[in-house]
């Protein structure tokens, strides 16, 4: 096995921007020269439902997916998802999630309970989590719908490729109008302890 | 030049590079994007036709008439193109004809994981699977050459994983091909008994002379060295060389059909264990056990049922599963997909689950509607079949049936196979009641323009289908509209219609509320004191709505404000947002 290809899951509920998020992070590792897979979601699973997207990068990339303990990071929009996800983890990985909650369809019908605590198990199982209030930073950015790219500042930090290759990606990847309040989201992101 | 892009777009960009003019598809996920990203090449012709059908005799015209051509569609719409595709396959082309068609095993998006690759087999002609994106790109030109090469349409397939997976693509220029001379030719472009008897045999020496091909061509390969022998294509290859980098030796197979016999007997032979792995059904293994050759591994240990990774072939190897995190945290609850806040088909399909309506369904975002707490669908099989199987459920179930079963239908799957359903309703006269949840878009795939929504692929004006006039032209009398946001209506509507003894139509109109064209209005709120905590407003299965706390709550980022929520809401709990 190719043991220098990094591993990223972007999990969330379908319409969250998971795909922008992924967007802009195979464009920034491949301006720094790897090769780069990204498996995207497309079609019913969007409206809604879990989804996951895969990032992968390193010198020569194959599989486009990730399994269980491959994970470098798991970038999460919503609580539940990175527990659903987390045994793609690896011993030494990092999850990064929004601490939001969203019921899923069965929360809502009252078939089954949010389980609130899940962060909190992960972490008494060893994993490591950072989880932030990534909807206010995207709000004081100026628009709900950059909890992407919050989280993605937030991921940047944890890499060595500099904040400015992140800035131009997004700035590749959004429409001129929107650039302004992704920059300012990802800083915000960025700049969180 | 290199770009990330995912395999859809690679084909896109093959396509245009080979010089093709016409492009006519029907969407379908995962295959949807090569026709979009086609579309930015503003020097094709590019097209969305009712339906696959359509498209591919589009594309056989276009080839016809000398220009090469495309279409593309997903696994279950080649069943729909599959009429014209096994005449093709005698007639052969002028211009070079591809047929891209996206498998989708795990059913991420689909109601089958049939393998696309049986049709290539049986119509006998030649199918190539990339195996990334740079892949689908040159495999795509690769196709056009053969096409014209051996005088056959050719079929390029893919799956989820490579249709939507980005990896690297060098880009290169397009080749401006000017269209072959057409000229009339009888006795191989008419399909009729005399004709297509000399034409068969021509098939047979082609699919010989292709597989001969294929003993030497580029796009079958060996890597690796090893005792250990594996054959496998597209996604698969990725998976294996994630697992055994170059510490097996692998026949990586580009022609999946037809397969080469030397190639591979010599393969095997130069190898201690030979395993296939292919997901889906046992195409290559079939052909190695047909050709007397011994395999170590197959079906056996790569079941077809479903997608596969490096874990599970890792795993059906006996390697030892990767070191993870304790990922045990409790029961997870699923989170299935829903239809969207403000949905509009969520009124009608509130109303037929009141009312223990027999709902046959269809194809499209609508069929969330057997979802609960809803669950107002009974059955959902292929595009069209709500309407035509009503009718033989109420031929069946008589006056008792007719008075308590609709179908439901989509706008765009309408007008892609339903309107033939209706055609049989009126002329063999059952009391049908048939709702179309006309959404003015192709929404599930991702919002595809259709012949009732006004604009054409490009978003530029084109005619528009009058689904009334439709409807009436085809001898339904009772043809009535009505809007889905409005739950009275709808209640009235459907019990008139269901009451009356003639065919009639309910056309429930709104457009999807993702459109960038329909304006949210500010999100509802609870007035807390109000509310008693009824549930009635959960009853719909609004993401938008959920308790907390014993009383109701809308979250503010999801709703749109349709309003639905609050007729069902006895003590006038549920507000309109104060607007800013």
């Amino acid at each position: 096995m190719n043991n220098t290809v990094k591993s990223a899951l972007i999990v969330g509920v379908g319409g969250q921007g998971t795909l922008l998020a992924s967007k802009v992070l195979g464009r920034v590792v491949l301006s720094e020269g790897y090769d780069v897979k990204v498996s995207e979601v497309h079609g019913m699973s969007q409206r809604g439902g879990s989804v996951v997207t895969y990032v992968r990068w390193g010198e020569k990339v194959y599989s486009p997916v990730v399994t269980d303990g491959e994970a470098d990071f798991i970038l999460s929009f919503e609580k539940l998802e990175a527990a659903r996800y987390a045994s793609c983890l690896k011993k030494d990985g990092k999850i990064i999630t929004n601490n939001r909650e969203t019921d899923p369809m069965p929360v809502i019908t009252g078939a089954c309970e949010y389980p609130s605590d899940v962060l909190e198990k992960l972490k008494a199982n060893g994993a490591d989590v950072f989880a932030f209030d990534a909807l206010s930073l995207a709000a004081e950015a100026g628009t709900a719908r950059a909890v992407n790219i919050v989280l993605l500042g937030k991921f940047a930090k944890e890499t060595d490729i500099p904040a400015d290759k992140w800035i131009e990606a997004i700035k590749a990847c959004v429409k001129p109008q929107f650039i302004d309040v992704n920059v300012k989201a990802f800083n915000l992101g960025y700049g969180i302890e | 030049m290199k770009d990330l892009m995912i395999g859809n777009k690679a084909v896109a960009r093959g396509i245009y590079e080979s010089g093709c003019t016409v492009i006519s598809s029907y969407p379908g996920t995962p295959s949807t994007e090569i026709t979009e990203y086609a579309a930015d090449y503003t020097d094709m012709h590019c097209e969305w036709a009712p339906n696959e059908k359509v498209a591919l005799e589009v594309a056989f015209g276009a080839s016809l008439a000398g220009a090469r051509a495309a279409c593309a569609m997903k696994h279950v719409g080649m069943n729909v193109a599959a009429d014209p595709l096994f005449t093709l396959s005698y007639t052969g082309v002028n211009g070079g004809l591809v047929i891209c068609v996206a498998d989708d095993p795990g059913m991420h998006s689909s109601q089958n994981e049939q393998d696309s690759r049986h049709y290539a087999v049986s119509a006998k002609v030649p199918m190539l699977e990339p195996a990334d994106s740079m892949e689908c790109k040159e495999f795509a030109k690769a196709a056009f050459e053969l096409s014209e090469r051996f005088d056959t349409p050719v079929m390029l397939r893919l799956c989820t994983r490579i249709a939507h997976a980005q990896s690297l693509v060098e880009l290169g220029e397009r080749e401006v091909k000017e269209n072959i001379k057409y000229e009339k030719n009888g006795a191989k472009f008419i399909m009729m008994p005399g004709n297509a008897k000399k034409r068969h045999p021509i098939v047979e020496a082609r699919t010989a002379a292709i597989a001969q091909y294929a003993e030497d061509c580029p796009f079958n390969r060996i890597e690796g060295e090893g005792k250990m022998g594996i054959i496998t294509s597209g996604t698969c290859y990725q998976y294996v060389k994630e697992v055994f980098g170059d510490d097996v030796k692998i026949l990586k197979l580009g022609i999946v059909n037809p397969l080469p016999e030397k190639l591979i007997k010599d393969f095997a032979a130069s190898v201690e264990k030979l395993y296939v792995v292919e997901e889906l059904d046992p195409v290559i293994e079939t052909h190695c056990r047909n050709l007397g050759i011994k395999l170590d591994g197959g079906k056996d240990m790569f079941p077809p049922i479903g997608e596969f990774s490096q874990q599970f072939i890792a795993s059906a190897f006996g390697k030892a599963a990767n070191e993870c995190v304790d990922a045990s945290v409790g029961e997870i609850p699923m989170r299935p997909p829903v239809m969207c806040a403000g949905c509009p088909h969520r009124g009608i399909f509130f109303t037929l689950s009141k009312y223990k309506i027999n709902v046959l369904g269809d194809i499209g975002c609508y069929t969330l509607g057997a979802q609960a707490p809803l669950a107002a669908i009974d059955s959902t099989l292929c595009m069209g079949a709500s309407i035509s199987g009503l009718h033989g459920f109420n031929l069946a179930g008589g006056e008792d049936m007719e008075k308590k079963s609709v179908a439901v239908i989509g706008d765009s799957t309408f007008l892609h196979s339903g309107v033939t359903g209706l055609i049989n309703i009126a002329y063999n006269a059952t009391n049908s009641t048939v709702i179309i949840l006309d959404n003015s878009i192709t929404g599930m795939t991702g919002h595809q323009q259709n012949p009732a929504t006004g604009m054409n692929l490009r978003g530029e004006p084109a005619s528009k289908i009058d689904l009334e006039a439709l409807c009436r032209a085809v001898g339904i009398e009772r043809v009535r509209v009505v809007d889905p946001y409005n739950l009275k209506e709808c209640a009235d509507a459907i019990k008139e219609e269901l009451a009356v003894s003639e065919p009639s139509v309910i056309i429930s109109r709104r457009p999807c509320v993702l459109l960038k064209t329909v304006k949210a209005k500010k999100p509802l709120v609870i007035a807390e004191t109000d509310c008693r905590g009824c549930k009635a407003c959960m009853k719909l299965g609004c993401p938008a709505i959920s308790m907390k706390n014993g009383k109701a709550k809308v979250d503010a980022t999801l709703c749109v404000g349709c309003g639905v929520c609050k007729q069902l809401c006895a003590f006038d709990a549920i507000k309109d947002g104060e607007e800013k």
